[in-house]
């Protein structure tokens, strides 16, 4: 059966991947939903829980709330927990039990935004789907709302975005950081991260970028929307390894100058019609731009393994699966005879015999059990980080 | 002192000013990054030899297979993921029975039994759990399964916990009576050995089974045989009756009280119930009095906060320590539980102790604000008053009666002097369990 594993984790659910992205940005995120459910995110996807406080709430809804239909309760406790803390913005999203009783978080939303005098968006979850879909979900959200159209900025070259970084997928390794780094040095600027690592302020000039970086599918949406509304072209890719990072860096340039999007940093093109023995398995566009550098690494072919989900348009060879359910990922590690996984530990469990596992520990997957060797891959020799 | 002025729900109330029941107006919740307190996967994990089975959405299983896997546990766990479409369709339970049983035929071991947890969507939807187990046990008769719950949403007529703990037994089966042997129920971990509550029961010739120390299923199932069963735990008193009536058995509640006469009362009534002599407890108890006296000479006046999962009684404690001349200052505590009484007494002794909520929203920053040099009992109070200076243990920890008081009297003189690793200590999910982290 698709939805059944006898023992790999599940990947975090779409009310973490809201939390997670919009954690630094001041506003009060509010999860509707029973007492204690929120130690889950706090604790297992949330590594900056202990040491940065953010305005994460959930709403202790009871049987008799949903059964009673008493929204009203939620909407108080909103407005009097926005009147205490003063949040930039509210967004409230949800759990399987508001989706069975037919809440409707765009109607309490626009009701608690009367109230409160504060931007208030509902994000409709339901805890069903992983956290890809709730973090692009808040950022396009985000987006929305706080990013208008402006000048470019002044600076002579490439003003650049960071988009959909959190740390479910990058964990608290500087990654931000170094790809921030990395555009100066390519003699681009950077204007925001949206995800993790700036303000809210910072975003809301977001719209003075020449073109934006989507790092992860989580970016994908809102960079979609700054393309249709501002003209923002978007190249996604993770600038790592020698050869994907000046990809990248040549891409966003070109993007920037002529216009048009491109995927061409995790596309590995020449390989496409080799069978691959080697297996990237995370989300979609870290995957596809570790198996980019190991494909030229290698002078292999490499497959992607995408369970958070994926989009056809971020598999450009048509080599990205997203594959979901345990024995589907094992099926095809075995029916294709793979020799060599890039993945999470905890994908040992399903290997087969003889295959070799390289440990790419991947926060929405593992948790906190790995989170200390998560490490920063930007601009990193991926050789001598993994001896391939 | 937190600054209450203004705010809409202030999460401080003076005892004095509290009422009884519950302290704080309900709202919206914050989660303290506290994890010692265990959950209902490490519970049910205390089942030799079995395989927990969660069946629910992806968001609620996130939590359960994440604590099994840092509690290096994942070959003991799988489940059941339950779409949009899943609970639409009418296929609730075949869904459940057909996952169930792929999961037994691919697991690498046979167990004895199944926990099957199922979820408030499942009970808010109607779904049939009894027709569930019915055809698990049809496909399976060498394997007993257990309907086990994680519905918070339903926390208001019983706790998640406290369902856990009545669960956790629901394999025992009437059997032959062993007279001479009793059961301590629903603890997640041993009871101390040096207790007076152990010591009667092993003294005076008794076996004491207890679900901790079982390394087997068959040890387990033996449970079934003694003839009087102890919860001392408020969580575990309801599943204590439950499996007592079930198998023909007495069950005793014995709370894990602080005050004297409580103690020995609930020592007089095991005596009788076991049919032996009341212990003469003097003591014990002059050995609680002069641990805290000496306890006291170390603390001094140094600021004490207590956390309602640190103890089960955490007023009760809060009184014991006043008597002995300590300086409690803060209790954490949503909710009044067992400890009325001394909630009463206090209220009009100090009224001026304060009730912090573990909860509230606006206790978010409480932790940067500045505190005194704060001594706390438990997790949360450490997170909360910022100190290295604390007591790590949950629910008594397993110290009971009072030698109890000793032990944890012991404890908070070890814990004036010595900082220790709040962040590790604390992130530590269930404590007493393994953990990779």
């Amino acid at each position: 059966m698709k939805n059944v594993s006898t023992i790999i984790p599940c990947y975090a659910a779409d009310t973490s991947g809201v939390c997670s992205a919009l954690y630094e940005l001041g506003g009060m995120t509010v999860v509707h939903d029973a007492s204690g459910c929120n130690s889950t995110y706090s604790t297992h996807d949330e590594p900056r829980w202990y040491d940065r406080r953010s305005m994460i709430y959930i709403s202790a809804l009871t049987e008799l709330d949903a059964v009673m239909g008493n929204d009203e309760k939620l909407i108080v406790d909103i407005v009097s927990a926005a009147k205490d803390q003063q949040p930039a913005f509210i967004a409230l999203c949800g759990s399987p039990m508001p989706m069975m009783t037919g809440f409707d978080y765009r109607a309490v939303a626009e009701d608690i935004g009367h109230r409160t005098g504060i931007p208030c968006f509902g994000l409709e979850t339901n805890g069903t789907r992983s956290y890809v879909s709730g973090a692009s979900m808040a950022l396009e959200a985000l987006v929305r709302e706080f990013v208008h159209d402006m000048q470019k900025d002044s600076f002579d070259g490439i003003g650049v975005n960071i988009v959909g970084a959190t740390p479910l997928d990058f964990g608290l390794t500087g990654t931000v950081e170094s790809v921030r780094k990395w555009l100066e040095d390519c003699g681009m600027k950077f204007i925001s991260s949206i995800g993790m690592g700036s303000s809210l302020e910072d975003i809301r000039r977001a719209a003075s970028a020449k073109v934006n970086l989507v790092v992860s599918y989580s970016g994908l949406g809102s960079a979609r929307y700054m393309e249709k509304e501002f003209g923002i072209p978007y190249v996604c890719g993770v600038p790592l390894g020698n050869v994907q990072k000046d990809a990248c860096a040549a891409e966003l340039k070109k993007a920037a100058c002529e216009g048009g999007s491109s995927y061409a940093p995790i596309k590995r093109g020449r390989d496409i019609d080799k069978r691959a023995d080697m297996v990237v398995i995370g989300e979609a566009v870290l995957a596809g731009s570790i198996a980019y550098e190991w494909s030229v690494l290698t002078e292999s072919a490499v497959d992607v393994i995408c369970p958070p989900d994926t989009d056809a348009e971020l598999s450009p060879d048509r080599k990205d699966i997203a594959l979901y359910a345990e024995e589907d990922i094992k099926a095809y590690l075995e029916e294709n005879g793979i020799k060599t996984v890039i993945a999470d530990p905890l994908y040992k469990y399903v290997l087969p015999k003889g295959c070799r596992l390289i440990e790419l520990p991947h926060f929405a997957f593992s948790g906190r059990c790995f989170a200390r060797d998560m490490k920063d891959m930007v601009c990193k020799d991926l050789r001598e980080m993994w001896d391939i | 002192m937190l600054k209450t002025a203004g705010l809409d729900r202030a999460p401080m109330v003076r005892l004095g000013d509290a009422n009884k029941g519950e302290f704080f107006t309900s709202g919206l919740e914050y989660n303290p990054p506290a994890r010692g307190v265990w959950n209902i996967v490490h519970t049910g994990m205390l089942v030799p030899e079995t395989h927990e089975i969660f069946a629910c959405a992806q968001g609620c299983l996130r939590g359960v297979i994440l604590t099994a896997a840092e509690m290096n546990a994942l070959d003991r766990m799988s489940w059941i993921s339950v779409s949009e479409q899943d609970m639409f369709d009418g296929t609730l339970e075949s869904d459940v029975v057909d996952g169930v049983s792929e999961i037994i035929q691919k697991l690498p071991y046979r167990p004895r039994a199944v926990l099957l947890y199922l979820s408030c969507i499942h009970l808010f939807a109607g779904c049939d759990f009894d027709i569930i187990i019915d055809q698990l046990k049809e496909k399976f008769n060498d394997i007993r399964f257990s309907d086990c719950y994680m519905t918070p949403t339903m926390r208001k007529t019983i706790s998640p916990d406290a369902k856990m703990r009545m669960q956790l037994y629901d394999a025992l089966e009437p059997t032959d009576i062993d007279k001479k042997s009793v059961n301590i129920l629903g603890n997640d971990r041993a009871t101390d050995e040096n207790s007076e509550l152990v010591k009667l029961i092993k003294e005076n010739g008794f076996t004491l089974r207890d679900i901790t120390a079982c390394r087997t299923y068959d040890e387990y199932l033996e449970m079934a045989k003694s003839a009087v069963n102890i919860a001392y735990l408020p969580t575990a008193a309801i599943g204590c009756e439950e499996v007592s009536k079930r198998l023909g058995t007495k069950g005793l509640y014995l709370p894990n009280a602080f005050e004297a006469d409580k103690i020995r009362a609930n020592m007089a009534r095991l005596a009788e119930v076991l049919g032996v002599d009341t212990p003469d407890l003097s003591k014990q108890e002059e050995e609680a009095h002069n641990a805290l006296e000496k306890a006291r000479a170390v603390v001094g006046d140094t600021a004490i906060a207590i956390d309602f999962t640190a103890v089960t009684q955490p007023f009760g404690l809060a009184e014991l320590l006043c008597s002995h001349g300590f300086n409690v200052r803060y209790i954490i505590n949503d909710a009044l539980g067992e400890d009325g009484d001394a909630f009463d007494r206090l209220k009009e002794s100090h009224p001026d102790i304060e009730i912090y909520s573990a909860v509230n929203v606006n206790m978010l920053h409480f932790p940067e604000q500045e505190h005194e040099k704060v001594l706390a009992i438990g997790q949360k109070a450490a997170h909360y008053f910022s100190t290295d200076y604390f007591v790590n243990i949950v629910q008594n920890g397993g110290y009971y009666g009072f030698t109890g008081i000793s032990a944890i009297a012991e404890l908070i003189s070890e814990a004036a002097v010595s900082k220790k690793d709040r962040r590790r200590l604390i992130s530590h999910k269930g404590i007493g369990c393994e953990s990779c982290i």
